[in-house]
């Protein structure tokens, strides 16, 4: 298969691999996907008033899941929240030109997203201080 | 980029050059049909073709008028599975056959159903094998035929074939088998073997591609087959259609240069793959090898790399021609139909690769394939949340996934 060069170019050098403290109050963990799907996202934001300060990611995937992951980690960066929900799988498939099969994987970007985020605003939530 | 090494030989294998040049005049000044009776033209070109039929019997122990020629072994599974089921049908309507086939085969076998026909499908166990055992129990009454692979395309397992024929042949049921990765690379024996029909394709025996055969029993018993083309009556009636002489005079060159090379070859090739195994095992943890560890063609080595997905892995080790056992690249995203019969999980089934190993592989190659598999597996496992969970003592089978 045929991948295109930004794809490509994300799979050699993919930007912002690695962990944040998913304890942290301040930080957000989306973990979407299966093994026996053959793809497991893991992003992390980390939150400072509503603005996105940091982003990480892991995936295990083919390589346009890891680009889509790699791609959705650089956008997060110094987005509000408000903005970041925006993000739209569609807008991934358009950056790395994916091919229709491969279109399930920016939903899982996409997915990955909002997953972080709602960890991040349920910890806010949960937080009695904030309450 | 550093040249692309060629590990598929599983897939498909290049030309021997003493296969090529064999097979150069019948493209030239030798092109007579092998049916024409009545000139030098036709006798010169049945005479090769002649040749060609003893070769391959003789590699597989059979008489050269037992070898019917194909186009490969995907028309040699189609004839003998349809052609026995039409002939005998009237007999019974029960077929046994196994789950890690060949596409050819399990798509045949469907097809037979829909006409039908009753096929059981065996389960292989954890290695990818099936017992004679195994294969008795499901027979019935009406059982007319069995068709187990020699050996299996995707992990080298090889069946217990002598003991199955002979069970087949104690209750008198046909026994086809699969011989394309198994004939001249192991020892095959049709009559010690029991076995009553068996194809071959020229491409996995560094012949040309679009050239194989079938062998048909004719004695103890004498196999009849409805022929699947009507025509001029070619192959005993069981093939129509105009011999392809120079690929006829390749197959036949083919198997006459395994037979003589066959023990060379199979030390060559376990030496190497012995040589890439020790080197993977020994550099990564959570490794798996698929299939038997002896039962197994020479040349083949399918490992799971755990945690690490299996087209990402082939991105990473692009100048190694090797095939996944993950399909994410088809419309489908079904892993092996093989690992999964064999009771591999599918998260292992995504991370497997094979690497298989040939006449022209070299110990570089091998050490340079070690090399770039084990970088890219290091790699990409830094990229792998599930390998960094594991680390961090999860035990991945207690989370819930959200399975799309
Ligand atoms: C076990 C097995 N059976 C059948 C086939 C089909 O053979 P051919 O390519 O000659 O049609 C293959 C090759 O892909 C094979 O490996």
């Amino acid at each position: 298969m045929a991948y295109s060069d930004k794809v490509l170019e994300h799979y050699n050098n993919p930007r912002n691999v690695g962990s944040l403290d998913k304890s942290a109050d301040d930080v957000g963990t989306g973990v979407v996907g299966a093994p026996e799907c053959g793809d497991v996202m893991k992003l992390q934001i980390q939150v400072e008033g509503d603005t996105i300060v940091d982003a990480k990611f892991k995936t295990f995937g083919c390589g346009s899941a890891i680009a889509s992951s790699s791609l959705a980690t650089e956008w997060l960066k110094g987005r509000s929240l408000d903005d970041a929900m925006t993000i739209n799988n569609t807008e991934i498939v358009q950056e790395l030109s994916l091919p229709p099969v491969k279109i399930h994987c920016s939903v899982l970007a996409e997915d990955a997203i909002k997953a972080a985020i709602n960890d991040f605003k349920s910890k806010q939530g949960a937080d009695p201080s904030q309450a | 980029m550093n040249a692309p090494i060629y590990l598929d030989y599983q897939a498909t294998t290049p030309v021997d050059p003493r296969v090529l040049e064999e097979m150069l005049p019948y493209f030239g000044e030798i092109y007579g049909n092998a049916a024409s009776r009545s000139h030098a033209f036709g006798w010169q070109a049945e005479e090769a073709v002649g040749q060609g039929r003893e070769r391959i019997a003789h590699l597989i122990g059979a008489s050269s008028k037992e070898i019917i020629f194909t186009s490969g072994s995907t028309e040699g599974i189609n004839l003998a599975m349809k052609g026995v089921a039409q002939m005998y049908g009237s007999k019974g309507k029960h077929i046994i056959t196994s789950q890690a086939e060949h596409k050819a085969v399990l798509d045949t076998a469907k097809r037979l159903e829909k006409d039908g026909f009753e096929v059981t499908y065996l389960a292989p166990d954890s290695k990818g094998r099936h017992s004679a055992d195994q294969v008795a129990e499901a027979m019935r009454e009406d059982t007319i035929l069995v068709t187990i692979m020699w050996a299996n395309n995707e992990i080298g397992s090889i069946n217990p074939i002598r003991e199955i024929g002979a069970l087949c042949k104690e209750r008198g049921v046909l026994f086809f088998t699969d011989g394309t990765q198994a004939v001249g690379k192991v020892p095959v024996d049709v009559e010690a073997d029991n076995v009553d029909l068996l194809c071959l394709s020229g491409h996995k025996i560094y012949g040309p591609k679009g050239v194989g055969a079938l062998y048909v029993r004719r004695r103890n018993p004498r196999v009849r087959l409805v022929a699947q083309m009507d025509g001029g009556g070619h192959e005993r009636g069981m093939r129509s259609g105009t011999l392809n002489v120079p690929a006829i005079v390749g197959l036949g060159k083919a198997c006459e240069v395994c037979e003589a090379d066959m023990d060379t070859d199979r030390e060559h090739a376990l030496s190497l793959r012995t040589r890439f195994e020790e080197k993977v095992f020994g550099a990564l943890d959570h490794v798996h090898l698929n299939g038997h560890p002896d039962h197994r063609l020479p040349a083949c080595s399918n490992i799971s790399f755990s945690y690490v997905e299996g087209e990402s892995m082939i991105m990473g080790i692009s100048n190694l021609a090797v095939s996944s056992g993950s399909a994410c690249t088809s419309a489908s995203l079904e892993p092996s139909h093989v690992l999964m019969s064999m009771g591999v999980g599918d998260e292992l089934a995504h991370s497997s690769i094979r690497f298989g190993f040939g006449r022209f592989t070299t110990e570089e190659d091998v050490d340079a394939a070690a090399e770039q598999v084990i970088a890219a597996v290091k790699r990409l496992r830094e990229l792998s949340p599930l390998y960094e969970m594991v680390l961090e003592g999860v035990d991945l089978s207690k989370i819930q996934w959200d399975a799309h």
